[in-house]
């Protein structure tokens, strides 16, 4: 499906602002259908016909990916419940090395001859491409599993909450923006299930269910004597989590300028403060560009995380298999080899975890079968690791994968993708009040907005959802119109203070896009406050 | 079994039908066999093929609906399928907004938009054009990262009111990005065609080779405003933006470029230079696009923008209603006229200008006045005196395509192209445009 259908399938049309730009993948079926799992037993019977078909056909290694996933989104605007869509997809995808090269095939039919017609394709293809292939594929070792299974440590299955339930928190949400000033409001709740079965000629069979969770929306608030707009979006995180995240706690929040969210969320009284704050960027004062020192709070950091730290220490990036489409990247070889290069401060330490719970990235194992871990990437502001899959470990002197292999279905082919990749929070107690009354001349920052990075992850700008000018210590008022432009390198060498562990929080995105054809992922980075001194800001007011 | 003849998908609609007991009642079948293969470090990466079908049953009580969709095609599976949409549909909340399905239409004749020899293209021929790709840029000196993929679908609606419409499509997409070893020179050359006897992945290759070896070396400018000629691919992901954004209803609520205070619209104005003609036709020999919409609409030829004034706008079916205009559906290709000269004779006109192959990360910084943030990439030259004088290095543009379609000064011969930022296809000239406003300085390559 691509995002053309979706926003069809969604009833947004064209100016479905809130989804634009996210793809979604999967057919629709029913909501309110019983969650429907397949007998492990038999998606070993499965498996079984695939890595045998390969097998016989002379593939030197098989793994084959049996899977159910599940969307459910339940979309809204003011008093209307405009859809909800369950969406479906079920298949099996296959992938071997035949003649030393890489082949896959993915069907729908799921009998034994489909299946094993798969199996035969795949291998077919990898030897038709072994003719065009320069070096054979070369895997890390990998133990077999055996029989293992994993689940999300969810509280409360967010399928299993009536729709009804769901479309009325909507509802109410939508309300209480407009109750405080809104003129229009966007809002969504986005579910997933993951329930994939992977198995592979090394003699793992892993059985895993996933879950993630996204409530948002999107306040727009109208001037109608200027005809000027202005949006805010909902501060929430999409996380890997079910309906619990949902149950506000007050213990959880966070009270600055705005009120902010850790591992729960409360949506009405987001979209209270939304209507209101909408409004008052209205009247906000137009920014006047120059170097201010940026207070980022998490809501806005992990974005710029995302793509300043976590795309650029993608091996396969840093290699060149992603020249023709995502990119390449700055952090070469070479500077890693040195043991020296200053990605960052000494402040700055960013590890990448695939067993974070609550985060979006979280499994017990990755599309490979490799068991998830937790490894440093920049450690006291120097690059010391990447992340990487079974066929390239090798070339960073690993003997083995560091589990980052994900495809976002049965029908697409697994490949490296980012684990959750976060900012340590800083050892010395320091709260986001303390670093802001030392700011003599900045901007506090609070939820992501626009985004932009060139393709080896130098020069970059993003803006956010609400700005706060900062004058000697203390908040001067609302600001507009702002984006910070800077290198990765200058930025977080510029990297003055970072909170300490009680302010830490997950961010995130469903939809990471990267690969041909592009595939989504979903990936959490968690921070705490942190100051980034002397950052260029620009003013993004125009007329037209 | 993925790609059902417009007979074959008929009957199984029309028996699918036959189970319904609801008020109204539509389905949907669509299927598609696909086959990819990439490329790297001048070496396949990865291959692979998906065949599939689904089919998707919509039922509506009153202005109560549901969907739900199967794949598997037992008469008991799709008496199932219909069933539960009922049951759905009864549960479903009273939705203010629901439009009953459309009844019968009858279309102009479908545009030649599926290719046998496309539908043929197999595992053989991919690693074929994969190897003459590798051949050039071996012997340029270069390494290759490419991407080849080929699609061929059909999807077919049938409901209640007697709607009946059908149709097929090819696609084959070819991109290659071209790197010296040293990492200091980059090209990229990107097609998309139906027909895959137009693809000259040879060539394709030559000209990202070209762009590689000719970016070594590159100089610094200062950021600034600049003439730029944009070369199609640079430019369909800017103006994508603009006529993607064609949309009455959030005109009219007052929370899109074209609203203006009190309710009122852009829609009749002149927003761009009158050199800015941006039209869809389904039927145009170099884009051919389907000739109905997702919900069984007749697309028609329709000019979105003539000599710079804004002349139709989205309008779908509830809104129109609402509005008491007829509905306009959105097209799956547009059209932007351009003129007869070549991009090389752009270039000779061209006393001091820069030249962007491509441009990339292309994100909204304010929907208000449409402006984007991006950058260029994979080859930027300076033109001076109407010759390339030598590569420069990467800019970050801060542009809103409004703007940038007032400052027009030239329109080259339109390409077809596939967009790198959203994979829609279009027909856009290269553009020559003054006061590009570039914000920043970039390292990458």
């Amino acid at each position: 499906m691509n995002r053309k259908d979706f926003i069809s399938l969604a009833g947004m049309g064209m100016g479905g602002a809130l989804l634009s730009g996210i793809p979604v993948f999967g057919s629709p079926v029913p909501p309110g259908k019983p969650l429907e799992t397949v007998d492990t037993a038999l998606k070993k019977q499965l498996a079984d016909i695939a890595l045998n078909a390969a097998r016989s056909k002379g593939a030197s290694y098989t793994d084959v990916r049996l899977g159910r996933y599940r969307n459910q989104f339940i979309i809204t605007r003011e008093d209307k419940v405009l859809n909800t869509v369950d969406t479906e997809s079920y298949g099996i995808g296959i992938r071997v090395i035949a003649g030393g090269c890489w082949g896959f095939a993915a069907t729908d039919r799921l009998d034994h001859d489909g299946i094993a017609q798969a199996a035969q394709l795949a291998v077919a293809i990898a030897k038709e491409n072994a003719r065009v292939q320069s070096e054979p594929v070369h895997l890390a070792p990998q133990k077999g599993y055996g029989e293992v299974n994993w689940k999300s440590p969810i509280l409360k299955n967010g399928f299993d909450v009536p729709i009804k339930e769901k479309a009325e928190l909507l509802l109410a949400v939508n309300a209480e923006a407009m109750r405080t000033g809104a003129s229009f409001v966007d809002s969504a709740l986005f579910l997933v299930n993951e329930q994939k079965y992977f198995a592979s000629s090394d003699g793992s069979y892993i059985d895993q269910d996933i879950h993630r969770i996204w409530p948002t929306f999107t306040v727009t608030k109208i001037d109608s004597k200027t005809g000027k707009f202005e949006t805010r979006d909902a501060l929430s995180a999409p996380m890997g989590m079910g309906f619990e995240y949902l149950i506000p706690d007050e213990r959880k929040k966070i009270k600055t300028v705005t009120t902010l969210y850790r591992d729960r969320y409360d949506m009405l009284e987001d979209a209270r403060l939304a209507g209101a704050e909408a409004g008052q960027k209205q009247s906000a004062k137009s920014v006047e560009p120059g170097k201010y020192d940026l207070v980022l709070d998490p809501t806005n950091l992990w974005l710029t995380i995302h793509e300043s730290a976590g795309h650029p220490s993608e091996l396969d990036r840093v290699l060149g298999y992603e020249a023709n489409f995502a990119g390449t990247s700055f952090l070469t070889l070479d500077k890693w080899r040195s043991g020296k290069f200053n990605y960052g401060s000494k402040l700055v330490n960013i590890a990448a975890d695939k067993t974070q719970p609550g985060s979006l990235g979280a499994a017990g194992y990755d599309d490979e079968g490799v068991g998830t871990k937790e490894w440093d990437i920049i450690r006291d502001g120097v690059l010391v690791n990447y992340q990487t899959i079974r066929d390239q470990a090798q070339i960073l002197g690993l003997n083995e994968s560091q589990g980052c292999c994900y495809s976002q279905s049965w029908a697409d082919v697994q490949f490296q993708r980012m684990p959750n990749i976060s900012l340590r929070p800083g050892k010395t107690p320091l709260a986001p009040s303390d670093l802001i009354k030392n700011v003599e001349k900045g901007i506090y920052i609070i939820g992501n907005g626009s985004y932009s990075i060139d393709q080896q992850r130098y020069n970059f700008q993003f803006s956010g959802q609400l700005f706060y000018e900062i004058k000697n210590g203390k908040i001067a008022g609302m600001l507009k119109d702002v984006a910070y432009q800077a290198n990765t390198q200058e930025f977080w060498n510029s990297c003055a203070a970072i909170c300490d562990e009680h302010d830490y929080r997950l961010g995130g995105s469903f939809f990471d896009g990267k690969g041909q054809p592009m595939q989504i992922s979903a990936v959490s980075h968690g921070s705490a406050t942190t100051r980034f001194n002397g950052i260029n800001v620009i003013n993004t007011a125009r007329k037209i | 079994m993925a790609i059902l003849t417009q007979d074959e998908a008929r009957t199984l609609l029309q028996k699918v039908l036959s189970f319904s007991k609801a008020d109204e009642c539509e389905i949907r079948i669509s299927g598609r066999n696909g086959g990819n293969i990439r490329y790297a470090r001048n070496s396949v990466s990865t291959s692979g093929q998906i065949s599939s079908m689904q089919l998707a049953v919509s039922s509506a009580f009153g202005k109560k609906k549901g969907t739900s969709t199967i794949n598997e095609y037992d008469e008991a599976s799709l008496v199932k399928v219909v069933r539960r949409s009922e049951d759905l549909a009864r549960l479903a909340p009273e939705n203010p907004e629901y439009m009953p399905f459309v009844g019968p239409q009858s279309y102009q004749p479908a545009a030649k938009t599926y290719v046998p020899a496309t539908a043929d293209i197999d595992a053989k021929l991919r690693a074929d054009l994969t190897q003459q790709s590798l051949k050039v840029a071996k012997d340029a000196n270069v390494t290759a990262a490419g991407y080849l993929e080929d699609t061929t679908s059909f999807s077919a609606i049938l409901n209640s009111h007697g709607l009946f419409a059908y149709t097929t499509g090819t696609e084959v997409n070819f991109s290659v990005t071209l790197r010296t070893d040293d990492g200091t020179g980059s090209g990229y050359t990107s097609k998309g065609y139906n027909d895959v006897s137009l693809l000259d992945v040879q060539k394709a290759t030559q000209t990202a080779a070209w762009k590689a070896s000719r970016s070594v070396a590159a100089h610094a400018l200062e950021p600034g405003k600049y003439t730029v000629i944009l070369e199609p691919a640079a430019g369909i992901v800017l103006v994508e933006n603009l006529y993607g954004s064609l949309d009455a209803r959030s005109a009219d609520e007052g929370r899109n470029f074209l609203s203006l205070p009190g309710g009122k619209t852009r829609l009749g104005e002149k927003l761009v230079d009158e050199q800015v003609n941006i039209y869809s036709d389904p039927w145009h020999e170099q884009l051919p696009t389907r000739n109905f919409d997702g919900e069984g609409l007749p697309q028609e030829k329709r000019m979105w923008i003539e000599k710079g004034v804004v002349k139709n706008l989205f309008y779908s079916r509830y809104w129109a209603q609402k509005k008491g205009v007829q509905p306009v559906p959105y097209p799956d290709g547009f059209i932007m006229s351009g003129g007869n000269m070549s991009l090389e004779d752009m270039i000779k006109g061209t006393e001091k200008g820069i030249l962007v192959t491509r441009l990339w990360y292309i994100r909204s910084v304010d929907p208000q006045t449409l402006l984007y943030t991006g950058l260029t990439r994979d080859g930027t030259f300076y033109i001076e005196n109407g010759v390339i004088k030598f590569p420069i290095k990467n800019f970050r543009f801060n542009e809103s395509p409004i703007i940038m379609l007032n400052n027009l000064e030239q329109l080259g011969r339109p390409e077809r192209v596939v967009s790198g930022e959203g994979g829609g296809i279009a027909l856009i000239p290269p553009m020559k445009i003054r006061d590009f406003t570039f914000t920043s300085l970039s390292d990458a390559v």
